[in-house]
């Protein structure tokens, strides 16, 4: 009995250490890449581990400031979610528990997440010609707000839908206002929602590509439409891509590592009811 | 001090009437429990004391002043939820000092406040922990206590034992009770359960689809209900509801059952019941009020009828034994001590307490005698 068990555990634990490599190995080639010099890149039978580590790869990026993509890429996500998880919790407080808009404004709502980017990208283009915000942080910043808005406003409402409402009710009578509710219970009960929400939504401005790359010049470059640049027409700078990449990945790796915890909770406490 | 008073009071959800004028005075001090079948409007009206529910018609006035439009907080009023209502981020201490510190209180008194509190439920030793590592009827405690720390003038409760397994729950309730009278605060309490109701309340409230059927102490309203709901609403095992008609049987009147039978009143009923010869009526007699029948001298002394029966059914409960026996096609309770009878299928003679059976008119289903 107890043998029969320590095989089978023995045989998950083989099942999903080969499953975790197969999905780490594209990371791990990716990173190898950036550490290569070109010849090793394309030496065959592939090389796997370099003979030696260099960092040329990353210094020229920082020397020619294409790292600043990475800093547009942080600010405009990093702040368009920071706008969009506020605006939007408190829209989806007011829905969810005042029935704002009727029962079926949430729905309405986050049918317009469902607009593909493309249909839209060149009347905003030539709207923000006219407003001068093409190639600004406020142009990208508000387009990412607006786009993000239905999808945490929906989430949201779910988490907030998921919460006794006798909690609050009960600080109501306790002596709380409405504010102080949403403050002091809401907020903290819908927290494992919000992180998971608020990561969603970090990582969908960090991978947007179509706006970014039609409403921006030279300014405010976002880090997807920076790795492009490295496409040429006659050669592609594999060493740049995968050394630009790495970078993308570290702020994405930093917020999901931290808030893990919170995320995982967050997807299933909409999940199960009760 | 609080002293209620609703007038008219009606509160509709969409087309739904689930309050249809309510007209309450529970004077300062007193322990009120709304009781009646589940979905009869018992919540709702807590809600609107509490004023969790805008109300659509009517007046609620908390020592004279009127209450309609100030909101929950404004209402100084303290409420336990069926489900305790814990916040589950904070420790229970925390959980006892959150109404105080949503009112500004200083620490000093906060701090006193919540060990006052504690120390009355008996809960000191549990402050630091989370209510997720509390029993339920450890949560059901702290949930009062964060309802007692405050000096709030009105205490509302809905349901608070209906969460927790019945030994607990008599232990709560008899402290419930205890903290009403050393606190002397009025209290509003909501169950669905008669023997809460009975054993707790000042006045007992008995409600059905939105309005009150009747009000009073409970024994009042367990001796003297008004009607068959509510003679049927209290009191365990029910009161036994028999159809049967009145007739005139040699100068006496009688009870005359479907199966033959018959149970003669005492004179003294006679004048009441002159109306209703030959007339159907519903019979209504608890089960504590049929006897074992001892001898004939004690039976005419007590207004008692005889009526022999055969036991189809026994339910001994260890201090007193259920049988149950028909009456025309109707199955009946009676209450009777252990060992009268032990085997079903036995005949027995039972005496009927004719000075306290209740009669029903059966269209309006109220009393008649
Ligand atoms: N939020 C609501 N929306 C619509 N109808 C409601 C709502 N709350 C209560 N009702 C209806 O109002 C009536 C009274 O409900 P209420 O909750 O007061 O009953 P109750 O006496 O407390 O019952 P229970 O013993 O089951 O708790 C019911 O018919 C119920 O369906
Ligand atoms: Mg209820």
């Amino acid at each position: 009995m107890r043998a029969d068990k320590g095989t089978g555990l023995a045989i998950r634990y083989v099942v999903a250490i080969a499953i975790t490599l197969i999905f780490l190995f594209p990371i791990y080639w990716l990173a190898i890449i950036s550490f290569k010099t070109p010849n090793e890149i394309f030496a065959f039978p592939p090389i796997w581990w370099p003979e030696a580590i260099q960092f040329a790869n990353y210094r020229v990026l920082f020397k020619d400031g294409d790292v600043d993509a990475i800093w547009n890429s942080l600010v405009i996500a990093g702040v368009s979610t920071t706008v969009a998880m506020f605006f939007g919790t408190m829209c989806a407080y007011s829905i969810a528990r005042f029935r704002t808009g009727g029962n079926f404004l949430g729905e309405w709502i986050i049918s317009n997440r469902m607009i593909p980017p493309i249909a839209i990208v060149f009347p905003i283009f030539l709207l923000y010609v006219s407003l001068g915000w093409v190639d600004t942080y406020i142009g990208l910043i508000l387009l990412y707000t607006a786009f993000n808005l239905p999808y945490v406003i929906w989430m949201m409402r779910g988490y907030i839908l998921d919460i006794p409402i006798e909690l609050e009710e009960s600080a109501l009578v306790d002596g709380c206002s409405r504010w102080r509710v949403f403050v002091k219970v809401v907020l903290p009960m819908a927290r494992g929602g919000i992180f998971a929400t608020a990561v969603f939504t970090f990582i969908f401005a960090w991978n947007e590509f179509i706006f970014a790359l039609v409403l921006t010049r030279s300014n405010v470059t976002t880090f997807p439409v920076q790795v492009t640049h490295y496409f040429g027409v006659d050669s592609t700078f594999w060493a740049k891509i995968s050394a630009m990449s790495m970078l993308g990945m570290v702020p994405i790796f930093i917020v999901v590592a931290a808030m893990q915890k919170f995320i995982v909770r967050g997807i299933s406490l909409g999940a199960v009811k009760g | 001090m609080a002293q209620l008073s609703i007038k008219g009071l009606r509160k509709l959800y969409g087309r739904v009437e689930a309050l249809k004028g309510i007209n309450l005075e529970i004077p300062d001090g007193e322990f009120c429990v709304f009781v009646g079948p589940s979905g009869c409007g018992k919540s709702t009206l807590l809600r609107t004391i509490a004023g969790l529910e805008d109300i659509n018609d009517g007046t609620i006035e908390i020592d004279g002043e009127v209450v309609n439009d100030l909101r929950p907080r404004d209402r100084n009023i303290a409420m336990v939820f069926q489900n305790y209502a814990l916040y589950p981020y904070l420790n229970v201490y925390e959980n006892i000092a959150f109404g105080l510190r949503s009112r500004k209180a200083p620490a000093a008194e906060i701090s006193k406040r919540v060990s006052e509190a504690a120390e009355m439920l008996g809960i000191e030793a549990l402050l630091d922990r989370m209510p997720r590592q509390l029993s339920g009827g450890q949560r059901q405690r702290v949930a009062i206590g964060r309802a007692v720390v405050r000096d709030a003038r009105l205490f509302l409760f809905d349901e608070p034992l209906s969460n927790l397994d019945a030994q607990l729950r008599d232990g709560m309730r008899a402290e419930i009770k205890r903290l009403h009278q050393d606190m002397g605060k009025t209290m509003v309490y909501v169950t669905h359960d008669q023997i809460e109701a009975m054993t707790l309340a000042d006045r007992i409230v008995l409600m059905r689809d939105g309005i009150i059927e009747q009000q009073g102490a409970p024994l009042d309203l367990f001796e003297r209900p008004t009607n068959r709901f509510v003679a049927g609403f209290l009191g365990s095992p029910q009161m036994n509801f028999v159809t049967t008609r009145i007739v005139k049987d040699d100068g006496a009147l009688v009870l005359q059952f479907d199966d033959g039978r018959k149970l003669t009143f005492d004179e003294s009923r006679h004048a009441a019941l002159n109306d209703w010869i030959g007339r159907d009526v519903i019979l209504g007699v608890r089960p504590e009020h049929i006897t074992r029948a001892m001898g004939e001298a004690t039976q005419a002394a007590n207004g008692g009828a005889v009526l022999p029966v055969v036991i189809e059914l026994v339910e001994p409960t260890g201090t007193r034994t259920y049988v149950q026996f028909r009456l025309g096609q109707t199955a009946v309770t009676a209450e009777l001590p252990s060992h009268v009878v032990d085997r079903p299928g036995t005949t027995i003679d039972l005496l009927v307490d004719m000075n306290r059976v209740m009669l029903f008119d059966p269209e309006t289903e109220n009393v008649i005698a």
